[in-house]
């Protein structure tokens, strides 16, 4: 749809009222505000170390377009000079000596020319400096805080799924004694944040001898009083026919859990897993704590220990941060609707 | 195939008792069909035996052995339920395998059990369907192939019928009566429709309450009502039920519009005591208004092609029903005299137990 | 396959029930959730307590000697409770100054934007859906991306100043000044989470009968006068979900803040969590005991705010 019909859009045109217009100026103005500051961190992380010293800085990822001249080994970077008689032309420079450049025409190689460096300005092309991707993942540990961080959200997310869902289950489908004390203390942890109890928790955590292990960060969110509530209200739906109809066929418990519950709650696990995925990926007070020797890093330490690190070296760091949020970019463009349903109706995040 | 007693099964949910204390014993291979209002206890007496509910009482032997602490899986039974309850996330197939797995029952085993009852049921063509790809008819199919799949000791049906339209529900009515004289297992069937229970059951069991009101076959229970409840309960539509007095030996006065009606017998009945006649409608006759047991002014004319429904009151008596075999030429307020067919009447004492006259 | 592997865990759990009764299952359900939540929630909130009531560096309760209040006292010893300077613990004070501060602004800027997007979302034009997903994209990013972001836009030679230094402003550093700082973090965190409050308060207008507006149309109501005496109204349960649950985060501040400005500059940043996190775990410090005592004084706090909560909900579904 063009920009224009979008704009002028409406349901009829007959009440143009002045906050239609408010509302498209103040949604435009968000589209710039929420989704300008990610694209201009992607645009940066493609930028050379030189480009991102630029002031003020150029939108796009530019450098200085570099050519081959015969009898130059190396390419020589490319230059629009002003020559003494006005005119201008494409020259490039074999070396610079104080505020003379010496320079060559590329289409005449055995004609030298002798330039002030004040009357020449670099020829810029785009260009993608797709090594702040790639050196990262040679050089530093990148790769590894990456599959440390895969590790933590799929092992994590597994855990989650399968000891909650159980929880759900028992607290949606039975009626046994000691049901309403297990729901209150799945509410009472409800309030009890990760924050409030993030010394004693290192101290069970060191106990189990965990400290610097990936369990100590998988472990300890593991059971999401979020999560049982959520699978639980969705089996609540389930008819309670087909529960009994089970029992008849001589499943056990544990079958009708695996082989019926399981599969008919689907929507819900999905919902819970997404949500499971994001807090794993993003987490960072409690791995910040727990964490201390490189090799166990996720992401998101690695990067705040890079950020300290690499101050200098801005081109890494916004290349890595943007390879930190591209998973969750995707994922958010692939679920984005399943998403935004899931916690409209929950209200969790 | 088994046979079934129960004895004394009481249940209750804290004070509310839904059975006081029911007795029955089913024999292998028979048809017996629990019938009563909705709260009657029909469904929880069905469930209890399934084992899918905890007695508060009593005991139940399936073939002699006492499974009341047995639970549902380790019975041997199958139940087909209202609301069909199959497994939605499994092919026709699977939801018919699903039970004959956790048997533990070889491959092949299943499939020749399941091609089998998918025979039966014309049901071959869908096996690999989802439940959600079938029609009421075919689901109601497949949640009797499940139960048939697992040979089982007991089928128990509840309300299988309910979610059917009226055509189908005949249809399907029939092929389930076909379905018991071809493989014979004992089967136990709740539903509150009279018809599904007169033209299914071996023996029907009515239930109010929590107590079994009657238990005999069809025709006993609509031909001898044990009590008042049954008499209203069995038949459509319902039987007359009018206040009345034993006159004296061989003679029951009703109303006071109505002549002394001498009848062959009023069995135990002291004379002088207040005593409820019934007739069915189809045992009231037409006459002239001089031959007439009473007259009543027409309220009402049902035609229904076939047979005809008469509904007329009279002064001091509840409305009452007649009905006519074939169409015939009624008008509204016409008067109209009627005469009870002498052989078929029913009384009941004061506490509504019948009078035993035949 | 799958089949052969789920079979592994059906026996032994078929074995179980066959064991102890199917009317002891559901306690099997329930123990590994609960193993984890006595393990790593109950425990440690007993726990918690008992460092609060003893001293010393060691990491183990039985190793540490008992001080009773002492922590507490430590804590509250103030000469004057506005001026955290006049504390021995200063920096728990300026934690505490701070994050009020930035709870005050946050929340009524967080309410009232997302409250705005939320009520434009709601109103019948193109693209919905699109500019939905925009303001709530940033939701999904970690706290650590979404402060390398803003630290790149906002640092000396940063988007930002390259606008003011073209408009003919100078340069300002905009971390480096306590104003600055403040307002940033304020901002980025709004920034952050705002499409989260937008998505709740959206669900809240998009379950108000679209019958009530055409009524009101029918009225003539006036646009104004719908908002006020229909909507927000209406939206009141959402609105205190969204108020209590924007002050129970805030509170919490850590992530962002502690990645793009460490707290400072100097503690003119510094929030109550990272007080707690750097009292326990930075190498200078490692004073559980006074740690556990601030996230007691905290947790305090945050049950107070989660009762409101409760009790909030709970009047919404009554």
């Amino acid at each position: 749809m063009k920009i224009a019909q979008l704009l002028t859009a409406r349901r009829d045109a007959s009440h143009r009222h002045w906050t239609d217009i408010a509302a498209y100026a103040y949604l435009l103005l968000g589209v710039v505000l929420m989704f300008g500051p990610v694209l201009w961190l992607v645009l940066s992380s493609f930028k050379t170390q030189a480009g991102l010293l630029e002031f003020p800085p150029s939108l796009l990822p530019m450098s200085q377009k570099e050519i081959s001249v015969a009898g130059y080994p190396q390419p020589l970077p490319l230059f629009t000079v002003t020559m003494e008689d006005g005119t201008t032309r494409q020259l490039a420079q074999v070396r610079r000596v104080g505020i003379q450049s010496q320079m060559v025409d590329p289409d005449n190689p055995s004609q030298q020319y002798r330039v002030a460096i004040d009357k020449r300005v670099p020829v810029r092309e785009f260009s993608l400096a797709t090594e702040n991707y790639t050196e990262p993942l040679a050089r530093f540990a990148f790769p590894r805080f990456l599959a440390n961080s895969v590790f933590v959200t799929v092992v994590a997310t597994l855990i989650t799924l399968l000891i909650n869902s159980m929880a759900a289950y028992a607290l949606s489908i039975y009626e046994f004694k000691g049901k309403n004390a297990a729901m209150l203390m799945v509410i009472g942890t409800l309030m009890i944040p990760i924050t409030i109890i993030l010394v004693p928790v290192y101290l069970v955590v060191t106990k189990l001898g965990l400290v610097n292990s990936l369990w100590a960060v998988i472990l300890p969110g593991a059971a999401t009083p979020t999560g049982v509530f959520l699978l639980r209200q969705y089996m609540l739906t389930l008819p309670r026919d087909l529960i009994e109809a089970a029992r008849m066929d001589k499943a056990s418990e544990w079958q009708i859990y695996w082989r019926i519950v399981m599969p008919l709650t689907l929507p819900a696990l999905a919902v819970l897993a997404i949500f499971s995925i994001m807090w794993r990926w993003n987490e960072f007070l409690w791995p910040l704590a727990v964490l201390t020797k490189t090799e166990v890093y996720t992401l998101q330490i690695g990067l705040n220990a890079f950020q300290g690190e690499l101050q200098t070296q801005w081109q890494y760091l916004l290349a890595m941060t943007v390879m930190t949020l591209t998973p969750v970019a995707i994922v958010f463009v692939f679920l984005q609707r399943f998403i935004t349903t899931g916690i409209a109706n929950t209200g969790m995040k | 195939m088994a046979d079934l007693k129960l004895t004394d099964i009481k249940k209750a949910y804290g004070n509310v008792t839904i059975l006081h204390g029911v007795d029955l014993a089913i024999t292998d291979g028979e048809f017996v069909v629990f019938v009563g209002p909705s709260g009657c206890g029909k469904s929880t007496l069905l469930r209890i035996i399934a084992g899918l509910e905890q007695v508060s009482g009593g005991d139940i032997r399936i073939d002699g052995q006492s499974v009341t602490n047995v639970p549902a899986s380790d019975r041997g039974l199958a139940m087909v339920f209202q609301s069909y309850a199959l497994y939605p996330h499994m092919s026709v197939y699977k939801n018919m395998a699903f039970a004959l797995e956790n048997m533990g029952l070889g491959r092949s085993e299943v499939d020749k059990r399941v091609r089998r009852a998918a025979d039966m049921l014309q049901l071959t063509a869908y096996l690999d369907r989802k439940p959600r790809a079938l029609s009421g008819g075919q689901r109601q199919r497949v949640a009797i192939g499940r139960a048939i799949v697992r040979d089982p000791k007991i089928f128990l049906f509840d309300e299988p019928l309910s979610n059917l339209d009226a055509e189908l529900r005949v249809a399907t009515r029939k092929e389930l009566a076909a379905l018991h004289a071809e493989i014979g297992g004992t089967m136990i069937y709740v539903t509150h429709d009279q018809v599904e229970a007169m033209t299914l059951a071996d023996r029907i069991v009515v239930l109010r309450a929590g107590v079994i009101e009657q238990v005999g076959t069809p025709l006993e229970v609509y031909n001898h009502p044990a009590n008042l409840f049954v008499a209203g309960f069995i038949g459509s539509p319902r039987m007359n039920l009018f206040p009345a007095r034993v006159a004296d030996a061989g003679g029951v006065a009703v109303g006071s519009e109505m002549r002394p009606i001498i009848l062959p017998s009023t069995g135990h009945a002291v004379v002088g005591t207040d005593i409820t006649l019934g007739a069915r409608p189809e045992h009231i006759d037409v006459v002239g208004e001089d031959q007439a047991d009473i007259v009543i002014t027409l309220d009402l004319v049902e035609q229904l092609g076939g047979e005809t429904y008469l509904y007329g009151s009279t002064p001091g008596l509840p409305q009452l029903t007649v009905r006519q075999h074939g169409q015939a030429a009624y008008d509204r307020n016409q008067r109209l005299g009627l005469r009870l067919k002498r052989d078929a009447l029913h009384l009941f004492d004061a506490d509504g137990s019948a009078i035993r006259i035949r | 396959m799958l089949r052969g592997a789920t079979r592994i865990i059906d026996w032994p759990m078929e074995g179980l029930q066959r064991l102890i009764g199917e009317r002891r299952m559901p306690y099997v359900f329930l123990l590994p959730n609960l193993a984890f939540f006595g393990v790593f929630v109950f425990v440690p909130i007993s726990i918690n307590f008992l460092y609060s009531v003893t001293g010393g560096p060691a990491l183990f309760p039985a190793e540490r000697p008992f001080v009773g209040a002492g922590q507490y006292a430590y804590l509250f010893d103030c000469g004057s409770f506005v001026d955290p300077s006049s504390c021995r613990e200063d920096h728990f004070w300026r934690g505490v100054s701070n994050t009020l501060r930035f709870t005050a602004f946050q929340v009524v800027a967080m309410v009232l934007l997302s409250l705005l997007t939320a009520i434009v979302l709601n109103m019948k034009i193109r693209g919905r859906g699109f500019f939905r997903a925009v303001y709530f994209f940033p939701v999904l990013l970690s706290p650590v991306v979404v402060a390398l972001i803003w630290k790149w836009i906002l640092q000396r030679d940063g988007l930002l100043n390259a606008g003011i230094t073209g408009l003919g402003g100078d340069k300002i550093l905009f971390l480096s000044e306590p104003g600055w700082a403040m307002f940033w973090i304020i901002f980025v965190s709004v920034w952050a989470h705002m499409g989260f409050y937008t998505l709740i308060l959206l669900a809240g207008l998009q379950a108000i009968p679209a019958d009530i507006y055409e009524a009101a149309e029918m009225d003539a109501t006036p646009r104004w006068r719908v908002f006020w005496r229909l909507t927000l109204p209406l939206l009141w349960p959402n609105l205190i979900v969204v108020i209590v649950l924007a002050l129970i985060r805030a509170v919490q501040t850590f992530d962002e803040v502690f990645v793009l400005t460490g707290g400072g500059p100097g503690t003119s940043t510094l929030m109550v969590v990272q007080y707690i996190y750097e009292t326990a775990f930075s190498n200078q410090v490692q004073n559980f005991g006074l740690a556990a005592a601030a996230s007691v004084v905290l947790g305090i706090v945050l049950f107070a705010l989660t009762l409101a909560q409760l009790a909030f909900s709970q009047r919404k579904s009554s």
